[in-house]
């Protein structure tokens, strides 16, 4: 009852476009008919959803966070929430889906390219800080999984944002040869639970303790199995068998990936005494081959290095191409890699971007 | 009668006549725009050719990247010099 009283006289602070529904309509069937959604049911956008999911940031609701590709439409933080109510946030999900909007709105983070892209990738989303245990995110059983409304919500409502403000739906500016179901949500927290290893927030430059989002244009998840090996050297070179096939087995120097190591492989690494450093320095030497082996038109497969490059040592990935996140359930010799968006040529203009969450 | 809040940026796409292909090439001058993509050098320098051989004025330009819409001084220099522009797309 309070917050429909609120409604009634907050409600015309409000400055989004009323758009009046029948009576008798399904306000979820009408959201559908509009194009508001991403092919799954939304939540309507009443003025008593929206008053209160804006009670979750102290930002006042006209402030301007950015403008949206493709069409670079102007969003207002009234614009975020109303998009994180379609996509069912909890307002106090809003600090970090504002920081998210932040870090994909830089422009080396190309939301335009990821967007208009053929490949398969969107925005990754990962959190660290005291601000995911906040707000329930998983880093645990199932993280890259389904279940887990700040997880879920938070990912899809960044790409609802692009779809609704923006303008960036399918078969329009987004030209995704195929797609991939990551482009609903991908979304989840690290795990910090041991002290002893290095936040992907601190590698990247920020205080320990802090918050962050970071984003990464990739998609997911490809699986990476090893139940036998129990040794850290054999664990990286382990992974690098996999990291090479990413996209194709002669593809190289081409993309970034995330490696998102589980615990049951974590533990290999740490009683030996490896941290972050180690283990992606390990696994970018774990990808080193023979150019000889990689060749264009080798067996009549026309993907390769070129010829020039036969007596080189070829990495699959720039020296910074690897990121390392913990997560996963304590049981399972398995760990994720996270795919980057193919376009590794112009690497520098193109990085993943971290935000600090401002509560 | 109930309402929703429109999540959208509340902007009509305007929508605006193509500009006709012009009657014919003579005396114009053909912008050749690479966006960046591999390769695509190599596809205009044929086509630079061609041209050429009938005859016609042709400039080129260029996208530093593929991964970026094109710069707005790219775009300004386009629409001020040619008459015509011919983009490779694709890889």
């Amino acid at each position: 009852m309070a917050e429909r009283l609120e409604a009634k006289h907050k409600g015309g602070t409000l400055l989004s476009r009323k758009v009046e529904i029948g009576e008798n309509a399904d306000p979820v069937e009408a959201c559908f008919e509009r194009g508001w959604t991403d092919g799954l049911p939304v939540t309507p956008p009443t003025d008593e959803r929206v008053l209160r999911m804006l009670s979750g940031t102290r930002r006042k609701p006209i402030e301007l966070v950015g403008r949206i590709p493709p069409y670079l439409s102007e969003c207002t933080v009234e614009k975020v929430a109303i998009n994180a109510v379609l996509a069912g946030c909890k307002p106090e999900y809003m600090p970090v889906l504002l920081a998210a909007l932040e870090a994909a709105l830089e422009p080396v983070f190309t939301l335009h390219g990821v967007l208009a892209t053929t490949y398969f990738s969107s925005p990754v989303v990962i959190v660290n800080g005291p601000i995911a245990k906040k707000i329930g995110m998983n880093a645990g059983l199932n993280a890259l999984g389904q279940g887990n409304r700040a997880n879920a919500t938070i990912g899809r409502a960044l790409n609802l944002i692009v779809r609704n403000v923006g303008g960036g739906r399918p078969g329009e500016a987004d030209r995704a040869t195929l797609g991939a179901p990551s482009k609903f949500t991908l979304c989840f927290a690290e795990d910090e639970s041991d002290p002893a290893w290095e936040p992907l927030s601190v590698a990247r430059g920020f205080a320990p303790g802090a918050s962050t989002v970071t984003l990464f244009q990739g998609h997911g998840v490809e699986a990476f199995v090893d139940q036998k090996t129990r040794t850290p050297e054999g664990l990286s070179r382990s992974f690098g068998l996999s990291l090479v096939k990413l996209g194709h087995p002669r593809l190289v120097q081409s993309a970034r990936a995330v490696v998102v190591l589980s615990p049951e492989h974590y533990r290999i690494y740490r009683e030996a005494g490896w941290g972050r450093r180690e283990i992606e320095r390990a696994l970018y030497e774990a990808t080193i081959r023979p150019g000889s082996e990689i060749l264009a038109g080798l067996d009549g497969i026309g993907e390769g290095v070129p010829q020039a490059r036969a007596a080189e040592q070829v990495p699959k990935f720039h020296e910074d191409g690897l990121m390392v996140v913990r997560a996963g359930g304590q049981a399972g010799l398995f760990s994720a890699i996270l795919p980057g968006w193919l376009a590794g040529r112009n690497r520098l203009e193109l990085q993943p971007v971290t935000k600090e969450v401002r509560e | 009668m109930s309402w929703l809040r429109d999540p959208t940026a509340e902007t009509s796409a305007i929508k605006r006549p193509r500009v006709k292909p012009p009657a014919t090439l003579e005396g114009l001058t053909i912008g050749l725009f690479e966006i960046g993509k591999t390769r695509s050098d190599e596809f205009l320098d044929q086509v630079e050719k061609r041209l050429a051989e009938r005859g016609l004025k042709t400039k080129r330009y260029a996208k530093p990247t593929n991964a970026k819409v094109a710069p707005t001084d790219v775009m300004q220099r386009v629409a001020t010099e040619a008459d015509a522009v011919i983009i490779g797309l694709s890889d």
